[in-house]
């Protein structure tokens, strides 16, 4: 893996300048700290690359909540990576009306160009592929979405053209 | 048919404070300002809006329970989580009309007398959430959020909470146990989120596509919404079509539009993907049981197709030709379920799961007659036993498409193998 992520360096983390401006944003949202825990994850995921056992140690710390209370959320929730993670997330879309409509073609076509299966890595660390449960885009089957924007009305062509403007 | 709710999806700039004010917006929250709040509660009782994130509960009624006095704040919660298979409707509408739900934010803090709105986005609808954001934004640039707004005495704020991924965070009360920072597990009922909601608080939980009617029913009258639609169920509504269709997407239609029509009439489905024959219709998101093509002559609403043998739903009908094999798209229904179960209770938890493999080993063609019945028993354990409907919503569908096309089950055990092409 060649993503550098800052939850693997052995210094305490911290939040960076601005992602500790968001974290203290985020607090005055709420009548309790307790709740600002999915923000916070968020906040932490962004900020150090995935969700390493040290940063969610570090969350926990931050909202004054007992370690085991954050990993039982951090693993509840799948958009939470508790490892490092590509730099594109392709999630495809194969729930019953995209399956109908060639959802998981789409699934084949980009387990063959990318050559990992689905909730792998490639080992240049550039695409992470899962299959992902309805995205409120069943009228534009078959889709995917990268890094949370959508991709609508995919062709094997689509796909090749997406992925290749990618950086 | 005028165009409401959709109005602005389709224009330029449309998701803008500017646009949505230049063509009446924020009117309906001016006038409500003059109104009390018993005279809003009226109109929305008057207007037979039913909930549209599934469920179809009267939405003035629901507003009758939360208590006027309260020691404590009350709290509005838009669930925004939309998650089931064959609903794409509140994404637009936060998407491309962002405004339209703020407003009927706006118009419910001032009828109900509640101190903030959290609007529960699912974590996947990145762009929805940008969009609320920034609109929420020129509210407090116009004065329009926060202490004392216009010196109407109401002070008010909104906040977006973004889900992490987990359907079943859009049942009502594992959204609340979510907001409040912890995995999404629902809560046996009563109490009632009501009386007891997020933070301890009394709290109102509605669908975006709910709030977002309530400006009109205020600038239009409640009288003037219940005209819009069919007996008891009030007003226009999105209607989805996905599947094997000519012309998918999301259709403004009024309430109780009759299921062939929507699916055939070239105003909107334009009929069968390939002229194909229809094998099927799913009225209202994957967990409604599937109707045969002789059950759609019925208007689309919560009683006709509740008396039909299925449900409303969210409206997300799904089309099934007659080339797609039912055995497949029941197990795909019941891994979804299984997936998403949130494992608090054992008939769910395992039940869908069961239910899952056995119909992987009949789509493999290793299937056996009596599994069939086992199928149903399955089914008839887990519906009715749990604490929220999850497990109903696996357990309805897959009996109902056992039932009605329980030949094509057979002959996958009979013959070892799916007839049907790969897809
Ligand atoms: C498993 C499950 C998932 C649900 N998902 C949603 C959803 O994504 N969006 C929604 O508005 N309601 C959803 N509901 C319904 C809510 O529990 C609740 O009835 C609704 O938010 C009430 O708002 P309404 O009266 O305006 O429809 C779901 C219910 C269940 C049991
Ligand atoms: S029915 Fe399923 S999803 Fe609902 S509470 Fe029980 S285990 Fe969780
Ligand atoms: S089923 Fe794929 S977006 Fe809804």
């Amino acid at each position: 893996m060649s993503t550098e992520t800052r939850s693997e360096t052995s210094e305490p983390l911290a939040f960076s300048p601005g992602a500790e401006e968001r974290f203290q944003r985020v607090l005055g949202k709420y009548p309790n700290t307790r709740a600002a825990l999915l923000p916070s994850l968020y906040l932490a995921q962004e900020d150090f690359g995935y969700l390493s056992v040290q940063a969610m140690e570090y969350v926990a710390e931050r909202l004054a909540l007992p370690p085991s209370k954050v990993l039982q959320v951090a693993t509840f929730y799948t958009m939470y990576y508790k490892k490092p993670h590509g730099t594109h997330h392709i999630e495809v879309c194969t729930s019953v009306p995209c399956c109908m409509m060639g959802g998981y073609g789409v699934v084949r076509h980009l387990e063959g160009k990318l050559g990992i299966g689905v909730g792998e890595t490639t080992p240049d660390g550039r695409f992470t592929l899962t299959e992902a449960e309805c995205l409120a885009g069943c009228g534009h089957a078959p889709l995917m979405q990268i890094n949370g924007r959508y991709h609508e009305h995919l062709t094997p062509e689509r796909i090749d053209e997406i992925l290749d403007g990618l950086d | 048919m005028e165009k409401i709710l959709t109005r602005n999806w389709n224009v330029e700039g449309g998701h803008t404070l500017a646009h949505y004010r230049s063509s009446g917006g924020y009117e309906a929250f001016r006038k409500a300002l003059g109104l009390t709040p018993e005279a809003i509660i009226d109109e929305v009782k008057l207007s037979n809006l039913r909930g549209r994130g599934g469920a179809g509960f009267p939405t003035g009624v629901k507003w009758g329970f939360l208590p006027r006095e309260s020691d404590v704040p009350k709290y509005l919660v838009i669930n925004a989580d939309e998650g089931e298979p064959g609903t794409f409707k509140d994404r637009y509408i936060m998407e491309r009309d962002p405004h339209r739900l703020l407003e009927g934010c706006l118009i419910s803090a001032w009828a109900l007398g509640l101190k903030a709105t959290y609007i529960y986005i699912r974590g996947e609808m990145v762009f929805g959430a940008e969009q609320l954001e920034a609109a929420i934004e020129e509210l407090h640039e116009a004065g329009l959020l926060g202490e004392d707004i216009q010196g109407s005495g109401l002070s008010h704020d909104i906040h977006v909470h973004r889900g992490a991924g987990a359907y079943i965070c859009g049942e009502e009360t594992a959204l609340i146990e979510s907001l409040e920072g912890k995995a999404g597990q629902p809560r046996l009922k009563p109490p009632f989120p009501a009386v007891v909601g997020v933070f301890g608080c009394p709290t109102i939980v509605n669908n975006v596509e709910t709030i977002a009617c309530v400006p009109t029913i205020i600038e239009r009258g409640g009288e003037w919404f219940a005209e819009q639609g069919s007996e008891r169920n009030g007003g226009p509504k999105l209607a989805q079509l996905s599947g094997r269709v000519k012309n998918p997407g999301t259709y403004e239609v009024p309430s109780g539009l009759n299921l062939r029509e929507f699916i055939f009439d070239e105003a909107w489905g334009g009929g069968i993907l390939g002229d194909g024959a229809l094998k099927g219709v799913i009225p209202g998101g994957s967990s409604c049981p599937v109707l045969t093509p002789d059950e759609i002559d019925v208007g689309m609403d919560f009683d006709q197709l509740m008396k039909a043998g299925s449900m409303g739903g969210t409206s997300g009908v799904i089309v099934i030709s007659e080339d797609v094999c039912i055995v497949r798209l029941a197990a795909r229904t019941a891994h979804f379920y299984h997936h998403e179960s949130c494992g608090q209770c054992t008939p769910c938890r395992e039940g869908t799961g069961w239910v899952a493999r056995i119909l992987d080993e009949i789509e493999a063609g290793r299937g056996r007659m009596e599994d069939l019945d086992l199928l149903l028993e399955i089914c008839d354990n887990v519906e009715g036993n749990t604490i929220c409907p999850l497990g109903d919503a696996m357990a309805m569908p897959v009996r109902a498409f056992l039932m009605k096309y329980r030949d094509e089950f057979e002959q996958h055990i009979r013959e070892g193998a799916c007839p049907f092409p790969e897809w």
